[in-house]
């Protein structure tokens, strides 16, 4: 036996194909097997286009309409692993990948390994390779299970690089019953506007912990850097616990794992927590009034010091650098 | 309207954590409830209080009878709780602990809604929230930012990579709730001393109608075939900052050509 099928959940955010799934195609190409994606969303032709320069051969497709994306592309799966026989099914450790990874499980009654940071294939068997205690300590699970066996790797655990395929073959799924889970109905979408680079694109990131004080610093400093830097924004659980930023922002062990080029973390102590999404940076710079904080030990260059005082005068002069 | 929460009970963040023999997570000292937990708690008894009666009840599992982060929660204003204890239940995957949940639930009488938090802050697999939902056959809608019931329907303001979507259902529901979503209440004094009191159903899988081969490391169809330390990072330069410590950094960023 041998893994001779893949499958990967396929997401888009407006006709483009996320990155997470480029990462995870690019990847799955190495298992030397079929690869073939599942895709509940719109422009099908221009997604089947864009992963088909990765590697995949086929795209089946399914119109989610006004149900939840990650809950049809579930019921689609379920409805197709029993012709399709998949051995693996990967999926991005995204919102709507865990609602189609949880409802998946349960139906087919299989375990998950999620938090992936690495894959790799025995015969039948994959082992996926997580980061535990802030990412001080790194374990291989093997699944030993019954295939398809079902998979969730982070953002940013890969390299997308595209294979110069051509457009994936897009077979039409028609309507799936995902039952009383495909009730939930999306009434309005709200995009906030968005200024700068997306946070896990974004090759400067300026983050922000409970070290800044108050609300109006992490607007006033963190943002403001930010963006005379042309960065992305970032922030650590701290903060996004106590109501200040959106969970989206959050970079670290729950919330996302980022590795720009520059990092810089203000009033971030460095909780594991935190140290697990951002310690793959290329560069890192803190800036933080308590010299043993743990944020030092993964820094290149630490500032100990008030951030309320070495901010405002670092925004000056970057201000005064770039005009 | 009643509300299930599901919290779970684990080891203080704050003090390094360290692997059994077995690679589960040491669990030997003081539980703690999952700070993630305590948003779905207070989210609880907000919209119990706003239906105008009901109950907040809680559930969680563990292996050892441990309930202290369980009072913790019933001192913020939960009636009850139904806490799955027995040891088989060691070595829980996701699916394994959302069957126990799922039924534990359905033992906590007639329940409207499940709140539950995206992740927990130790094992943080993600998905628990989804496999209760599915396991029970209720719709998910997870990572909420705003939860409101209404004439038997949930309505929530779901966390996008973008800003966030209004999601709705008919209940029952499972909800799960980012942090940060309300401010959680400080157990008073009065409610520290009325959860000695609260009723914790204690229940094995026996009584939940499981086996033991569908919970714990028999469920979970897994091994652990590694561990090892992580290579570490370096640490750099640091400086105590006497008003220039600005000029460090405008430097580090011109190097990098950042400016």
């Amino acid at each position: 036996m041998s893994i001779s099928k893949v499958w990967i959940h396929v997401e888009a955010a407006g006709a483009k194909v996320t990155s997470s799934t480029l990462e995870l195609i690019t990847e799955a190409r190495k298992l030397g097997a079929t690869l073939e994606g599942v895709y509940a969303g719109a422009d099908a032709a221009s997604v089947a286009a864009q992963a088909g320069e990765y590697g995949l051969s086929k795209l089946f497709h399914v119109d989610p309409g006004d149900a939840l994306p990650g809950i049809v592309a579930g019921a689609a799966i379920l409805s197709l692993a029993g012709e399709h026989a998949p051995d693996v099914v990967l999926f991005s450790q995204t919102y709507d990948g865990r609602d189609a990874l949880s409802l998946l499980s349960v139906r087919l009654d299989r375990p998950v390994l999620t938090n992936g940071l690495s894959l790799a294939v025995d015969g039948d068997a994959v082992t996926v390779g997580t980061a535990i205690f802030g990412g001080s300590q790194l374990v291989d699970t093997k699944l030993t299970g019954q295939a398809p066996h079902l998979v969730a790797i982070r953002p940013k655990s890969f390299t997308a690089e595209p294979a110069g395929g051509g457009a994936a073959e897009v077979v039409e799924v028609g309507e799936v019953d995902a039952g009383r889970s495909g009730e939930a109905k999306v009434l309005d979408r709200f995009a906030e506007e968005q200024t700068g680079p997306k946070l896990e694109e974004a090759e400067i990131i300026v983050s922000g912990g409970r070290g800044l004080g108050d609300k109006d610093n992490y607007k006033t400093l963190v943002e403001e850097l930010a963006k005379l830097l042309k960065g992305a924004f970032g922030a650590s659980r701290a903060i996004v616990d106590s109501g200040w930023v959106p969970y989206a922002l959050q970079v670290g062990q729950t919330g996302k794992t980022v590795k720009p080029k520059l990092y810089i973390a203000i009033g971030i102590s460095g909780a594991t927590q935190h140290l697990v999404g951002m310690k793959g940076s290329d560069n890192i710079i803190a800036i933080n009034k308590d010299a043993e904080a743990p944020i030092f030990s993964v820094s290149d260059l630490g500032i100990v010091g008030d951030c309320k005082k070495v901010v405002p005068a670092l925004i000056d002069a970057v201000r005064a650098r770039v005009g | 309207m009643n509300v299930v929460v599901c919290v779970k009970q684990i080891p203080d963040p704050a003090v390094p954590g360290e692997l059994d023999p077995d690679n589960t997570l040491k669990r030997e000292g003081k539980l703690i409830l999952d700070e993630s937990d305590s948003y779905g708690v207070e989210m609880a008894l907000q919209l119990v209080e706003a239906a105008g009666g009901g109950e907040v009840i809680l559930v969680s599992m563990v292996p050892n009878g441990e309930v202290s982060g369980l009072r913790t929660a019933l001192a913020m204003g939960a009636a009850r709780a139904v806490l799955a204890s027995d040891p088989a239940l060691a070595g829980s995957d996701a699916l394994g602990t959302a069957k126990v949940l799922a039924k534990s639930i359905e033992r906590a009488g007639d329940v409207d809604l499940v709140l539950t938090a995206t992740e927990s802050s130790d094992g943080y697999t993600g998905t628990v929230p989804g496999q209760i939902a599915a396991t029970l056959g209720w719709p998910a809608l997870t990572f909420a930012k705003k939860v409101e019931t209404l004439d038997g329907k949930v309505k929530i303001q779901r966390q996008t990579e973008t800003g966030y979507d209004t999601v709705e259902a008919s209940l029952p529901a499972v909800v799960s709730v980012t942090a940060g979503v309300v401010e959680p209440r400080y157990p008073s004094f009065k409610g520290i001393m009325a959860a000695k009191n609260k009723p914790v159903d204690a229940v094995t899988i026996a009584d939940l109608g499981l086996t033991a081969d569908q919970v714990g490391w028999a469920g979970a169809r897994q091994e652990i075939t590694n561990v090892e330390a992580a290579p570490a990072r370096e640490a750099g330069e640091k400086f105590e900052d006497d008003g220039t410590g600005f000029e460090k950094v405008v430097t580090y960023l011109e190097n990098l050509k950042v400016l």
